[in-house]
């Protein structure tokens, strides 16, 4: 349990069930009240806020929250299979849990999950950028690396993302993982 | 001076040092202007004064005062009729945007005065020192302009619950919803463009107000709103010591139950309330006034240094 006072700006509670972040905070003292905490509270499930306001005497509760890093192993046709590097243990998770992060998974590659009662809530990877080789795009334009003109791309494993116009079908690019956008050309091969 | 036009927002630091140093002369000689004389009384004090909600700061022998009240008081019981302060208070673990542990109040009392006196004396001191602080008789804060010299509005505490709160705490009180929709539905929905006068207070907030003698039900208490800021709380004094220890006990007895500190009363302080004329007076937090005239998000702007203290 956390006292009102424990309250600042990053720290993880749970209410009804639910478990937020702080992401705004504010000391208020109404003039002869109590002190009072004002909070906006970041869901970390849906990722919506709401406004709450804490008095001094209010008990929050702490959530199960569990930091976990596993490395990606295997499709197995359902699931995404991950293996905790520690205890050998898999972790599988579905596609609607891994969301676009699905697309830039590859063997070994590190994730870090973030569990609330077991329950898989956020992901991110370790490294944020990965390599993906472009396998279809319209034939890049060459020269052109000034204009901020994008085209459509598909990358292995299906994923679409726009690049530049002189990218061409065969390239590899690094892709930045938190956001899903294209962000360099990269030499390999 | 650069009537009439507006301050740029959140000036310089250097100008900000100088809009504060103007505007603590222009309350001094407002108060002058006014046959106030201005006093000082103890910083560090044996008892401070016991309040539900406020918390002081030890310092070796004694305590560092919460507010000047007691001592004023006992000047006023000592004939002295208009007097004011402008100093430190200490309040603990009051820290925030609007809140700083050290913070210098503004505390005036006109003996045989009522509550209407000290309301005109706030509308009055904001025009005549944002002039001189900033040049213009407004105050630009969170992107809107208050006009300071605009007919404040007024509201009562039961008007302003029914219409935004759904419930009137004058006819049934209750402390915690009564704290939690002032600041969740009250102080939100207030007008931001000019001064509110909130007015009537239920019974049970007097603090040291008197009861209305018309009205047993409302304290006769007042808070001046800037902005949406509380910047100044008025009372017509308490004088009854009969009643203000009735209130020491009511307050002790309930800090005893939520294991806060509970100061002993401050017997030299009842023994001169006996001779205290019937008076006004205000308590203005000087430091967020500077912070409404500079346009600032928040105190760090009216202070130019603030401690973080450990809880």
């Amino acid at each position: 349990m956390y006292t009102a006072s424990d309250l600042r700006k990053g720290l993880k509670i749970e209410v009804d069930g639910v478990p937020y972040e702080v992401v705004e905070f504010n000391f208020v003292k109404p003039g002869k009240g109590q002190a009072m905490y004002k909070c906006r509270l970041k869901n970390l499930i849906t990722r919506t806020t709401i406004d709450r306001t804490f008095r001094e005497v209010d008990k929050i509760d702490k959530p199960n929250l569990e930091e976990r890093v596993v490395q990606y192993s295997y499709f197995d046709g359902h699931h995404y299979v991950f293996t905790d590097p520690r205890t050998y243990e898999e972790v599988p998770l579905d596609e609607e849990t891994l969301g676009t992060a699905r697309y830039f998974l590859s063997e070994d590659v590190e994730v870090r999950l973030l569990l609330h009662n077991g329950r898989v809530i956020a992901l991110e990877f370790v490294k944020p950028f990965v390599e993906k080789q472009v396998v279809e795009t319209e034939p890049g334009v060459r020269g052109d690396t000034a204009t901020n003109v994008m085209k459509p791309a598909r990358i292995d494993g299906g994923y679409e993302l726009k690049v530049p116009l002189f990218i061409d079908q065969g390239d590899w690019i690094k892709i930045d993982t938190r956001t899903g956008e294209y962000v360099e050309r990269v030499s390999r091969g | 001076m650069n009537v009439g036009l507006p301050f740029p927002l959140c000036p310089a630091p250097e100008h900000r040092l100088t809009i504060r140093a103007r505007t603590k002369a222009a309350v001094r000689q407002f108060f002058i202007e006014r046959n106030f004389l201005e006093v000082d009384t103890p910083i560090l004090v044996r008892t401070p004064a016991l309040e539900l909600h406020i918390d002081a700061i030890q310092a070796e022998a004694g305590w560092l005062r919460t507010s000047p009240e007691f001592h004023m008081k006992r000047l006023l019981a000592a004939g002295w009729p208009r007097i004011m302060q402008l100093g430190p208070c200490f309040r603990r673990g009051e820290w925030g945007r609007w809140h700083n542990p050290e913070f210098t109040m503004l505390e005036w009392y006109r003996a045989h005065a009522g509550l209407e006196d000290v309301v005109q004396d706030v509308i009055n001191l904001l025009p005549y020192v944002a002039q001189a602080g900033v040049g213009q008789t407004a105050c630009n804060w969170e992107g809107r302009r208050i006009d300071l010299c605009a007919e404040p509005l007024r509201w009562t505490v039961s008007q302003a619950f029914q219409a935004l709160a759904g419930w009137d705490p004058v006819q049934e009180f209750d402390p915690d919803r009564f704290d939690r929709d002032l600041v969740e539905r009250v102080e939100p929905a207030m007008p931001k463009d000019r001064v509110v006068v909130l007015s009537e207070f239920p019974a049970a907030c007097a603090a040291f107000a008197r009861i209305s003698p018309s009205n047993p039900k409302v304290a006769e208490r007042c808070e001046v709103y800037v902005g949406g800021i509380e910047l100044a709380n008025l009372y017509a004094e308490l004088t009854d010591v009969e009643e203000y220890r009735r209130r020491w006990q009511s307050w002790a007895s309930d800090r005893k139950r939520r294991g806060r500190p509970v100061y002993p009363p401050d017997e030299d302080f009842l023994r001169d309330v006996l001779q205290m004329p019937p008076a006004a007076g205000g308590a203005l937090g000087f430091d967020r006034l500077v912070m409404l005239l500079i346009g600032g998000p928040d105190l760090d702007c009216a202070l130019p240094f603030r401690e973080r203290l450990d809880p």
